[in-house]
């Protein structure tokens, strides 16, 4: 009995409980320490992590290998810059509650979960941990309508997606007769076993996956619940569960079902096709920079999927640097969203940014790298990601898809360079609120991230390329 | 294996990103800060620029190689290296990047006021990008750079420019991206035909001729917005007249050469039976931009636009010279985009001289300078000559070389090739003498001041250089003999190859 594999999971499962034995416990400002142990303990996890010898337990449920281990320190290194970003924002807002940095370490157990998955059954009570802790966070701000709409909201498309992914895994378990990922790699290589229930049981748990990383057409809850959500569970969102669902996504077609790769390619393509367009072209009219953020999301989630779509170890490679370089601009914009305060109430237009450089322009700078990056501009870290999941749709001759992705790629550069113009060419509003140092940090060492990221991209490739070979295998 | 014995490129590339960081380190009151700012940046443009004279000196006219060649280990999995160095095609460019530079720098002394720190640091990244550019030997370096010149000019545009500058910086941003990325398509494709990214082993590549004509495709959605080709030309009249005067400097001095240049270092070598099949397109389109372009300048009533639609044209005859493909088209074309890059630059900088002391570019709106600013008339008079391709001058011995070059094609194309010329003597004289000569009637204009010494020390150099360019044409054109014969026979044993590979099919 192998135990030990899932060691990150289970210090970080007790060390949440504990921290709720010391929520309770203490008399005040739980709030903070409280977040102070749950990034200590990611960190600790973060640490295990590294230390994990591959291997698989658990009845074969649970597998460590180069993907689990690439994609769980992503998603600790999102969470943790998560719940910095969280911290200033919960003080100003008086939502001060110590279950708040719990949720978000409970979210991420269920991540780490799905990243080591190798059968459906355990998938499944991955995705449910992560998402019913979100659906908490996205409704944290209580006595806020919109805060509660888009808890609300989250929560019923959320289960009907989990009801798709469930229905999905039923139609696979009943065709195939096995749930195992190995088994069914096995079993669905042959022809006779690859039935049509099979594939449409595929189609479903597609579905309720694009679902969570928003992909169109399952994103209409994407814009509404960013916006409505309080800004730091934004910010969580729309990194670490994104990064864990498409990792899923990965390691599911990859892996069980990498035999049926006719089948899914076209399904991928057409969501990937549809992603990138409606990314680009609705986040065109935004007036509100959260609500930007969840279009440009839709668009990003699209680019990575071009990767997938190719089928390939060098695909999923591409995906895998694509989510690295995505973590960090998009935690990184969220910081300055953050910092958009004024008289000590948040702001969230897009106009409210205008002439940034001339009151704060290091603020203003930062942004800028951000935004440049999203759009793909070298040498940004933004650039890297599309050339490396561009150089495998090429390579597996899906030129309109590659040809679509790039041009979608320059309307979506409008929109990005519209915030720097507003920041730049404006006249300026009035000056944010002095900002807290959690921000400049986070927004420091993304902006550091996405500006060196070339300098280190040979051994960033090298992981994702070790981690892609893993789920192939 | 580097002649300098040191990495001389790479510094020459980055040694401007060393003046960002130390303007960025000072702090004090916005005095301080923007004179401390023109002062780095000024000096540490001249550094650069005296560095890149032992290019000069110590470039090998004899090898048609690349020289002063650095490579540097990169993402080795995937086959791409930092890799940096200069032929005679490129040698001259990046000399021309880095003297440009400081003379911008000194023309924005006094007309860029407001957040000069920002400006400077905007104008020394812009230096890196564009000397790197020139020195890139890898797709992928070439890449990050050529398009990383958006972002400083995006912002030049943007923030210092006119009334319509959000328009023209859209304009100039989205044109030149959406070309661009289809390159990036083609570098792929490049990169997984043939498992590298080093330019110098896509040059001794064959590409399948179907898949050269769609590398081509796309080579030439980046390059002839570049260019700027007709009819892509359209977002450059308007980043010309929006841009501040250094910008447009810059913009028609070096910028514009990326394209050609591209077309110099990729479709050509690497793509010669598409460079030969697409050569009647490309001559159309160079024809019309020729004649076309030429027609528009003529009924220009701003100054800053006529000169930025007879650069449409100038560039029209480097793309004719590239096509043509033998000696002396390809060296007329290379020697025409530096003297084009010396005098339209020029020429932005007249103009720039009596908009900071009138502010407007209305060319009615001015006569009769030639009295009150003798030394303004001659600099201008000399430049204008230039643009002209009068004997003498920098831009006769391109025009010249070209038409030969284009004669040897087909008479055709060189007639109409040289109506671009006699079109060129008309509305550049037509412009000198609106702005010059004349009666002084204006009562704004009776007061102005001939050229202060900042702005003739920013003029001697140009003139000497036109000059130079004019008398002693081989001084320069040595450098890239030995690069263009080689790629002239380079290109010929390629067509001569399929041939024979399609009479063996046959």
């Amino acid at each position: 009995m192998s135990w030990t594999l899932a060691l990150p999971e289970i210090v970080l499962s007790c060390a949440g409980m504990a921290i709720l034995i010391y929520g309770v416990l203490a008399r005040d400002n739980a709030f903070r320490m409280a977040s102070m142990f749950t990034v200590g303990a990611m960190l600790l996890a973060g640490v295990l992590v590294m230390a994990g010898v591959p291997g698989l337990g658990y009845s074969g449920m649970f597998a460590v290998d180069a993907f689990s281990g690439f994609v769980k320190l992503l998603i600790l290194a999102a969470a943790i810059l998560g719940v910095i970003l969280s911290l200033d924002y919960i003080e100003q807002e008086n939502l001060r509650r110590f279950e708040f940095p719990v949720l978000m370490l409970f979210a991420t157990i269920g991540m780490m979960l799905m990243a080591s998955s190798v059968n459906l059954m355990s998938l499944y009570m991955g995705v449910e941990l992560m998402s019913l802790s979100i659906y908490v966070l996205a409704a944290f701000a209580r006595d806020d309508l919109r805060s509660s709409e888009a808890g609300l909201k989250y929560f019923v498309l959320g289960a009907l997606a989990s009801g798709l992914l469930l229905y999905g895994i039923s139609l696979v378990y009943g065709f195939s007769g096995s749930m195992s990922f190995g088994d069914l790699g096995r079993l669905l290589s042959d022809k006779d076993h690859a039935s049509t229930g099979v594939t449409v049981g595929v189609v479903f748990i597609v579905a309720g996956l694009a679902f969570k990383i928003s992909a169109v057409p399952f994103h209409m809850w994407t814009p509404d619940v960013y916006e409505g959500a309080p800004t730091p569970v934004t910010a969580f969102m729309g990194t670490a569960p994104k990064v864990a669902a498409m990792a899923l996504l990965l390691r599911v077609l990859g892996g069980p079902f990498g035999h049926l790769l006719a089948q899914w390619q076209q399904l991928i393509v057409l969501v990937a096709v549809a992603s990138m367009l409606l990314g680009s072209l609705a986040a065109i009219g935004q007036k509100n920079i959260k609500r930007l953020m969840a279009y440009s999301s839709i668009g990003h989630m699209g680019y990575a999927l071009v990767g997938l779509a190719a089928g390939t170890p060098l695909g999923v490679k591409g995906v895998l640097i694509y989510l690295v370089t995505y973590v960090f601009m998009n935690a990184g914009a969220f910081a300055c969203i953050l910092a958009m305060r004024r008289r000590g109430r948040a702001v969230e237009g897009i106009a409210d940014l205008a002439g940034l450089a001339k009151t704060d322009l290091g603020l203003a700078l930062w942004l800028a790298v951000f935004m440049f990056s999203m759009a793909g501009i070298p040498p940004f870290s933004g650039f890297w990601g599309k050339l490396f999941i561009f150089q495998a749709a090429v390579s597996q001759g899906l030129w309109a898809l590659a040809v679509i992705g790039v041009l979608t790629s320059v309307i979506g550069a409008y929109y990005y360079i519209r915030i720097i113009k507003v920041m730049f060419f404006d006249d300026s509003a009035e000056a944010f609120d002095a900002r807290p140092a959690s921000l400049s940090v986070v927004a420091v060492a993304g902006g550091l991230f996405t500006v060196l990221f070339f300098a280190f991209a040979a051994p960033v490739e090298a992981a994702a390329l070790a981690a892609a070979k893993a789920i192939f295998g | 294996m580097n002649a300098a014995g040191f990495p001389l490129l790479s510094l020459l590339t980055f040694l401007p990103l060393v003046g960002c960081a130390i303007i960025l380190a000072v702090r004090g009151d916005d005095a301080v800060v923007a004179s401390n700012a023109r002062w780095t940046a000024l000096w540490t443009s001249l550094i650069v620029f005296a560095l890149s004279l032992l290019l000069w000196v110590r470039f090998d006219q004899a090898d048609g190689g690349f020289q002063f060649v650095e490579s540097l280990s990169w993402l080795p999995s995937i086959g791409i290296t930092y890799k940096m160095g200069v032929d005679g095609i490129s040698v001259l460019f990046v000399l021309l990047s880095t003297a440009l530079t400081p003379i911008c720098i000194l023309a924005s002394w006094e007309s860029i006021q407001t957040r000069v720190r920002e400006f400077m640091i905007a104008f020394l990244v812009l230096e890196t990008m564009m000397v790197g550019m020139f020195c890139a030997l890898d797709f992928v370096v070439f890449y990050i750079f050529f398009e990383g010149v958006l972002i400083p000019m995006y912002l030049i545009i943007g923030v210092w420019g006119g009334p319509r500058r959000v328009y023209a910086a859209f304009k100039f941003f989205l044109y030149t991206l959406a070309g661009s990325v289809l390159m990036l398509l083609a570098l792929l494709a490049m990169w997984v035909l043939a498992g590298s990214t080093d330019i110098v082993v896509l040059m001794k590549t064959q590409f399948a001729p179907a898949m050269q004509n769609w590398l081509f495709l796309a080579f030439f959605a980046s390059f002839a917005v570049k260019v700027p080709m007709w009819p892509v030309h359209t977002w450059l009249p308007d980043a010309h007249v929006e841009a501040p005067t250094a910008g447009s400097v810059i913009l028609a001095g070096v910028l514009l050469k990326m394209g050609a240049y591209g077309f110099l270092r990729f479709s050509v070598p690497m793509l010669p039976d598409a460079t030969a099949s697409f050569a009647p397109f490309i001559f159309t389109l160079s024809v019309v931009a020729v004649i076309y372009t030429s027609l528009v300048a003529l009924a220009q009533t701003d100054m800053k636009k006529l000169i930025a639609y007879s650069s449409v044209a100038h560039m029209g005859v480097v793309t004719m010279g590239i096509f043509t493909m033998n000696v002396q088209g390809l060296s007329g074309a290379l020697f025409q985009m530096l003297s084009h890059g010396v005098v339209s630059g020029a020429l932005f900088l007249c103009v720039g001289v009596v908009y900071d002391r009138i502010h407007t570019r209305e060319i009615a709106r001015y006569g009769g300078l030639a009295d009150r600013m003798p030394a303004y008339a001659l600099a201008f008079m000399v430049f204008t000559m230039a643009s002209v391709g009068l004997p003498g001058t920098a831009g006769f011995a391109g025009e010249f070389l070209v038409l030969v070059g284009a004669f040897k094609m087909n008479f055709w194309l060189a007639l109409l090739g040289s109506t671009g010329m006699i079109l060129g003597a008309a509305y550049m004289l037509y412009l000198y003498r609106r702005v010059i000569f004349g009666a002084l009637t204006r009562d704004d204009l009776k007061n102005i001041l001939d050229l202060s010494p900042r702005e003739i020390a920013i003029f001697v150099p140009l003139l000497v250089l036109t000059i130079w360019m004019g008398i002693a044409p081989s001084s320069f054109t040595g450098f890239w003999d030995a690069s263009v014969a080689h790629m002239v026979d380079h290109h010929r044993a390629a067509l001569d190859a399929t041939i024979k590979l399609a009479g063996i099919v046959k």
